[in-house]
């Protein structure tokens, strides 16, 4: 190689970029193939995931953990054990792209102890309940709301009154805004449990509940479980 | 395990703690006590019995308070253990370790700072989807959540970066979870596991059995690709005009580098590869056009933007691939194998998506293909690629020393079967772009995380798991030396034979190449004028140093250094105004590479 025509920012041989032909094609952020006419952003949706776990210390943080690391925007998550011992059932409600869903859903699924995750369809139940503390100026009133949205009544005072509403979204939605008149003083909402309607199975291949492991005396079993329910609510 | 679990063994850890003082605790009742028989069995000594039931011979570590139990357990075992500088150079040795054996390596750490010393090697491991077992020492149970001395919450710690962890809190148990954790980080798609140990559960006897080595009962990866999936690829793959495979990393970690040659060259397909699957298929093969992306070659990113298909496998399409993914393969039927689920149409989005392992996978599509691609006119337009951008570089005969010369000079002077180690920056992409690699398992670098010091203590990792006549090479930049030198140590105690090749720019290379295009030359923090003498630095640590300012002094000194028997530095004072190219701008597109700054 000669000496001459090497300057330290000579660079390589070889066309320059605007000399190469370049393809039409492209794709969108999302490196999906697209028409270049008809580039519409993808729309968000909101998504009920459904997540068979095991039920261990750290599953809830690993699963949090997972949805802020990705930037999942996650709406609401509950969490419980279900019939079979050493279970329990995770349930997220996100808003995301049709993409961003099945990423979630798929990450959630490569968690070592993730059972199983399934999105649960429209036709799926879906319940929430919500505390609401009101002012008591207006007993019968809020009484009278209550009965309305099918609640009850948890705790009654001179200055507030407490009532509890369970049902789907939009119902605890315009309960909230019924009760907007008496002011609300505090709100407490669990978020979104939903299972899959009929014999459909919430996550893909779950059998009908059962423990998996045989006992003796299913009076006793039922004791123990409770007594390790207690001892294993865990919160994370 | 439950929490539950845990409270139980903490309780009975307090009562074990008060039996040191006195008599051993009583075997419970109608379970056989096989440690009666010889020494009494403790929860370390059955983690050293899961490490050797898992075919472990060497480890990386570091001692300290909470893991000294394990410590004592291998101390009257077998297993090698090397005692590393810093616990992060036994997480890069065990790394690459588990790259050039293809089975998990182990890294040792003790409790707080030893375990978080970890946390870059591991981050480094996952990125890479490389197969490691960490077990850290962790305080005893019943002090754990108390801020006790050197206390950290490692398995909260290392949940992002890792496949599993596990907090270990029950003797009996330990051992199946140690296997657990061996298993899983190599079924599937490889990983980092992590076992934290507290020291009472490693202190406290017990009586359990044989530990099993089992991942859980519902991680089921899928391996053998759905037969109508395996079609589809096939009938796509018949009908390309212009086919490329893309390798990436998990072809190397599915050992499936032999059906990929027989894939690529019984059916005449071109072969690009990522960076970690560099050596999956020979790159002085006429069907190999280099590795894409950010400084690959220029037929390789010429091929990937005008490819009308294109066969991923065991890739996850990573930016520095990619580069802009709207300007990606922007013509091409992505088909994509992969043992992750997850990994299709996370980046690029799949028109045929394969499930399964890449070795078996691409068996049976090309056992499903009736026909081979017409790929003449492809052919014949890569060639002309190949010949318009070759990789080539000025090198003046009076000087300096150019650092792809250095890269060659051993290149030639060493076997196809060398391994190359390197730390991340210039000198890591003028390692890959010059070395003309063949063979996998020969290329050990840091590709997702990009952690400066890698090179060192991997070589010495790449040391214990290779062949004794293995020659190892460690391709470092001045910088990125200088963040793990202090492994010079244990090469020299090991007596180590490997070669360290320092590309001396006096720069952090490649912020300064990037300062220089993109920050007016505005070189904070980049210069480091202050190096120490790096020969001199060898032989204070006891190793062989050597410097180089001549590109006359080149092929001797290499011949030297690699003849030399134990670890030898050279201190290759090279070119400092040499830049990485080619190069794609960060986002931009692949087709349109920089061959020189003004191009960017």
């Amino acid at each position: 190689m000669s000496g001459e025509d090497s300057t330290s920012q000579a660079g390589m041989p070889g066309p320059a970029p605007d000399e190469r032909p370049h393809p039409d094609g492209r794709r969108n952020a999302h490196g999906v193939r697209i028409d270049p006419e008809a580039d519409a952003e993808a729309e968000r949706r909101t998504a009920v995931v459904s997540a068979l776990v095991e039920h261990e210390p750290g599953v809830l943080s690993q699963v949090s953990g997972l949805f802020s690391r990705r930037q999942f925007n996650i709406e609401s998550l509950t969490v419980g054990r279900t019939t079979v011992d050493g279970h329990a059932r995770i349930t997220l409600v996100v808003e995301e792209t049709d993409h961003g869903i099945e990423q979630a859903r798929k990450q959630l699924a490569k968690l070592p102890t993730v059972i199983q995750v399934g999105e649960l369809d429209d036709n799926a139940v879906r319940a929430e309940l919500v505390l609401l503390k009101v002012r008591g100026d207006e007993p019968d009133k809020v009484h009278a709301i209550t009965e309305m949205y099918e609640g009850q009544t948890l705790d009654a005072g001179p200055r507030t009154i407490t009532v509890q509403i369970t049902g789907d979204q939009r119902k605890i939605d315009d309960a909230i805004d019924a009760f907007r008149q008496f002011g609300i003083i505090e709100i407490a909402r669990t978020g979104q449990t939903a299972l899959a309607r009929g014999d459909t199975p919430t996550t893909p291949g779950e059998e009908p509940g059962h423990s998996t492991e045989p006992t003796d005396s299913g009076y006793e079993t039922e004791a123990e479980r409770g007594e390790t329910n207690r001892s294993t609510t865990e919160t994370n | 395990m439950s929490e539950h679990a845990v409270r139980q063994v903490s309780h009975e850890s307090e009562e074990s703690d008060d039996d040191q003082s006195g008599e051993r605790a009583e075997t419970p009742e109608g379970r056989p006590n096989e440690a009666d028989t010889s020494e009494s069995q403790t929860g370390a000594s059955v983690v050293v019995r899961a490490l050797e039931s898992a075919g472990v011979e060497t480890l990386f570590g570091v001692q300290g308070g909470a893991i000294m139990p394990v410590y004592d357990a291998l101390g009257k075992s077998d297993l090698r253990h090397v005692t590393m500088a810093h616990e992060q150079a036994a997480a890069h040795a065990a790394d690459a370790y588990g790259i050039v054996a293809g089975t998990p390596g182990v890294c040792l750490a003790t409790s707080g700072p030893g375990a978080t010393n970890l946390v870059t090697g591991l981050a480094d491991a996952d990125m890479d989807s490389d197969p490691v077992v960490a077990l850290t020492g962790q305080v005893p149970t019943n002090f754990v959540g108390n801020d006790a001395f050197q206390e950290t919450d490692t398995t909260g710690v290392t949940a992002p970066i890792t496949k599993a962890n596990y907090f270990a809190g029950d003797t009996d148990t330990v051992g199946d979870t140690v296997g657990e954790a061996f298993a899983l980080a190599s079924e599937g798609r490889p990983g980092p596991t992590l076992v934290d140990l507290p020291k009472d559960v490693t202190l406290a006897e017990t009586d359990a059995g044989e530990p099993t080595a089992e991942t859980p009962e519902h991680y089921n990866p899928q391996e053998k690709p759905d037969a109508d999936a395996v079609a589809e690829a096939a009938r796509t793959l018949e009908t390309a005009d212009r086919p490329l495979i893309l390798a990436g990393g998990g072809v190397i970690k599915g050992d499936a580098s032999p059906e990929l040659r027989a894939f690529a060259t019984g059916h005449d397909i071109p072969v690009a590869t990522s960076m970690p699957a560099v050596g999956a298929f020979p790159e002085d093969h006429d069907r190999s056009v280099g590795m894409v992306g950010m400084h690959g070659t220029g037929p390789a990113n010429m091929a990937v933007t005008h490819c009308d298909t294109l066969l991923a496998v065991g890739c996850r399409f990573d930016d520095r691939l990619t580069g802009g993914v709207d300007s990606f393969a922007p013509e091409a039927t992505v088909i994509h194998i992969d043992i992750d689920p997850a990994e299709i149409s996370k980046n690029v989005h799949a028109e045929v998506p394969v499930v399964g392992d890449a070795g078996a996978t691409l068996a049976e599509i090309g056992e499903e293909m009736n026909s081979t691609p017409s790929v003449d006119d492809w052919r014949e337009q890569i060639s002309d690629w190949k010949e318009e951008y070759p990789m080539t570089y000025h090198a003046p005969e009076d000087g300096p020393v150019k650092p792809q010369f250095v890269v060659e000079a051993f290149d030639a002077a060493t076997a196809d079967d060398a391994i190359v180690t390197t730390g991340v920056g210039q000198h890591q992409m003028w390692a890959v772009q010059f070395w003309t690699f063949t063979e996998p398992r020969t290329w050990v670098s840091s590709h997702g995380l990009g952690t400066m010091g890698y090179g060192l203590p991997a070589a010495i990792g790449a040391r214990m798991a290779a062949a004794d006549d293995q020659q190892v090479v460690s391709f470092e930049g001045d910088g990125s030396f200088l963040m793990t030198v202090q492994e010079l140590s244990v090469a020299v105690r090991e007596n180590l034979d490997i070669t360290v090749a320092v590309l001396n720019n006096r720069y952090i290379g490649m912020v300064r190449q990037w300062q220089d295009a993109f920050f007016d030359g505005n070189r904070v923090a980049s210069e480091y004028d202050w190096c120490p003498d790096f020969a001199t630095l060898a032989e204070a640590f006891g190793a062989n140093g050597f410097t180089v300012d001549h590109p006359d002094e080149v092929a001797d000194t290499v011949e030297a250094a690699l003849a030399y028997d134990g670890p030898s530095v050279v201190d290759f004072h090279i070119d400092p105004d040499e830049n990485v190219y080619p190069m794609v701008a960060s986002g931009g597109a692949n087709g349109k590479f920089a061959l020189s700054e003004d191009q960017l």
